[in-house]
């Protein structure tokens, strides 16, 4: 625990805090960016260089710019007359306490780190990013090769739903 | 006296830091070089804007800049003083803390990305184990900056601007990645320092740059397009097309944050130019063997200042494209060919020594290229244009 993680943590917290509590849609977008580099830091604090880079790329680089996309082509940004807040806050606290506090014991009663011949915890396993292009290439190479398959039905799919119908349709 | 010359810059560097205390010293190393980063790049950057107004005016028939200094040479000092001391006009309907940090964001991350790029032999900032990874990573945060700069402005142009210019970066930044990615099939690494000490090799005097390999060569055009496409640089200049955009995402910024933008536009130039010749064209390593005695940083930068001046000439020569050939073209052409070059690296990697693997390899390329150019002309998406969301 060193300043530079509290320090990483606090912008985090105040990114996600600041995407939910923002009045403008556009403006809750970027606080959420925010907060999801804030993660990446998190992870290359504790030297997971891929996990780090990848949230990068594909939070920042990506999921960011289809959040910011879907809003601007949905219903622009602009507040609604009724205020942005939901009537139904109480359900809604309840169910992400509820998710919070079973995330936090599962966290909580987690084994450390692989335990030690003696049973006491070692420190992690130094993981390089060649070792998880092996494991990805190697072992797992199988749920890889399904990820893939998913992800590029699911592309063909979006592409299926955004082509133009055909003049025969008419 | 060569190893000296060689490695002056880092001698010069270890020199100035032994004048600090012993527990200093790494962190006045770290900050010295991310000090000469900020200082290099902005003064390439005055040569390269100066370079780019006289070479357009040779091309187009005219003198270019020659009032300011001998042969207009001190033109850039006096555009940094105009874009210094112009007013700051922020719309007031614009979005002020979105529009003042979008310039900003931008410069800071193009900056990030010299972090991991070898300049030299032992002239590398960070040299980690992802160094490329990073290197993307951060060049996909920039979309966000010149989206936040064509929302913020709250104009037509600009919005029009920041979305053309985000759907064409996004298009592109597939196959910029798929053709960089055969390099690291190759190399089996994704640090650029080994990426460049795997072409630094010779044979009868001739460097191993992955450049002079089928699968390089279709690989390297492949990434001078991806990259022209993704720095918004002419012939894909269309975010920022003056004759129906005015200026694009930025249309709306005057004055110095204007000028951030452009340095913006060209030091990522200078740093994805950099990254292809650490790729492709063998980083700080000599051209020929007989001039290793040609210090190393030499050939990085003369490999980056030539990139610069072929995107100079395309900008002088090619005209502009339209936004569906645009898109076309990197989904139905660029796309398929990165990914049948990644199988032709592959074939090229199993295939072992020999004089058939070049053979097959070329052929396959060249093949696929006809075909592919060959019917995409011929299904005639040259033609009026169809709008799709005017009608």
């Amino acid at each position: 625990m060193s300043i530079v993680f509290f320090a990483i943590a606090g912008l985090s917290v105040a990114g996600a805090l600041a995407a939910v509590a923002l009045k403008n849609t556009v403006h809750c977008a970027l606080a959420l960016t925010v907060a999801f580099a804030g993660l990446a830091l998190l992870f290359l604090e504790l030297d997971a260089q891929f996990a780090g880079f990848a949230q990068i790329l594909v939070y920042i680089g990506a999921v960011a710019i289809l959040v910011v996309f879907a809003i601007l082509l949905t219903r622009g940004s602009e507040t609604p007359k009724d205020g942005i807040y939901s009537t139904k806050w109480l359900l809604g606290l309840v169910t992400a306490s509820g998710i919070f506090a079973v995330l936090a014991w599962a966290v909580l009663h987690s084994t450390w780190a692989l335990p030690g011949p003696e049973g006491a915890p070692t420190a992690a396993p130094a993981v390089t990013v060649m070792d998880i292009g092996n494991a990805l290439m190697g072992r797992y190479v199988l749920p890889l090769e399904i990820v893939a398959l998913l992800l590029t039905s699911a592309l063909i799919g979006a592409v299926i739903v955004a082509m133009h119908e055909k003049e025969s349709a008419q | 006296m060569i190893e000296k010359a060689d490695q002056i810059f880092v001698l010069l560097g270890h020199w100035l830091v032994s004048f600090l205390p012993v527990w200093l010293q790494p962190a006045a190393m770290v900050l010295l070089g991310v000090l000469a980063i900020i200082v290099t790049f902005p003064a390439l950057f005055a040569i390269t804007v100066l370079l780019e107004r006289k070479g357009l005016g040779r091309m187009q028939n005219r003198y270019g800049p020659n009032r300011v200094g001998p042969f207009g040479i001190f033109q850039p000092v006096a555009d940094g003083i105009k874009s210094l001391t112009k007013e700051d006009i922020v719309p007031t309907s614009a979005d002020g803390v979105v529009h003042f940090l979008a310039p900003v964001f931008l410069v800071v991350v193009v900056f990030m990305g010299y972090a991991v790029l070898p300049m030299g032999r032992n002239m590398t900032l960070v040299s980690m184990d992802a160094g490329l990874l990073f290197f993307f990573a951060i060049g996909a945060s920039t979309e966000l900056s010149v989206f936040m700069a064509g929302w913020s402005s709250r104009n037509k142009y600009s919005l029009l601007g920041a979305m053309r210019a985000v759907a064409q970066m996004i298009s592109y930044e597939v196959p910029l990645l798929l053709s960089s990615l055969t390099i690291v099939m190759m190399t089996g690494s994704l640090s650029l320092g080994k990426i460049v000490e795997a072409q630094n090799q010779y044979t009868w005097g001739l460097p191993h740059w992955y450049i002079f390999t089928p699968w390089g060569f279709a690989g390297f055009l492949l990434y001078a397009v991806a990259t022209t496409a993704e720095s918004n640089r002419s012939p894909f200049d269309l975010p920022e097309g003056e004759s129906e955009l005015v200026a694009g995402y930025f249309t709306e910024y005057s004055g110095f944050k204007f000028a951030l933008f452009f340095l913006g536009e060209y030091v990522g130039m200078m740093s994805i130019s950099g990254l292809g010749t650490t790729l492709f064209l063998g980083g700080w390593s000599a051209p020929l063997q007989i001039l290793g005695w040609v210090p190393s940083w030499c050939w990085f930068f003369g490999k980056v200042m030539m990139s610069m001046c072929v995107f100079i000439w395309m900008r002088g020569t090619l005209p502009r494209l339209r936004q569906d050939q645009l898109m076309n073209f990197a989904w139905k052409f660029v796309l398929p060919l990165t990914l049948v070059n990644l199988m032709v690296a592959a074939t090229w990697r199993f295939l072992g020594a020999g004089w058939e693997r070049w053979v097959i390899c070329s052929a396959i390329l060249i093949l696929v290229y006809t075909l592919m150019g060959r019917s995409g002309m011929r299904r005639g998406h040259i033609g009026p244009r169809s709008y799709r969301y005017a009608e």
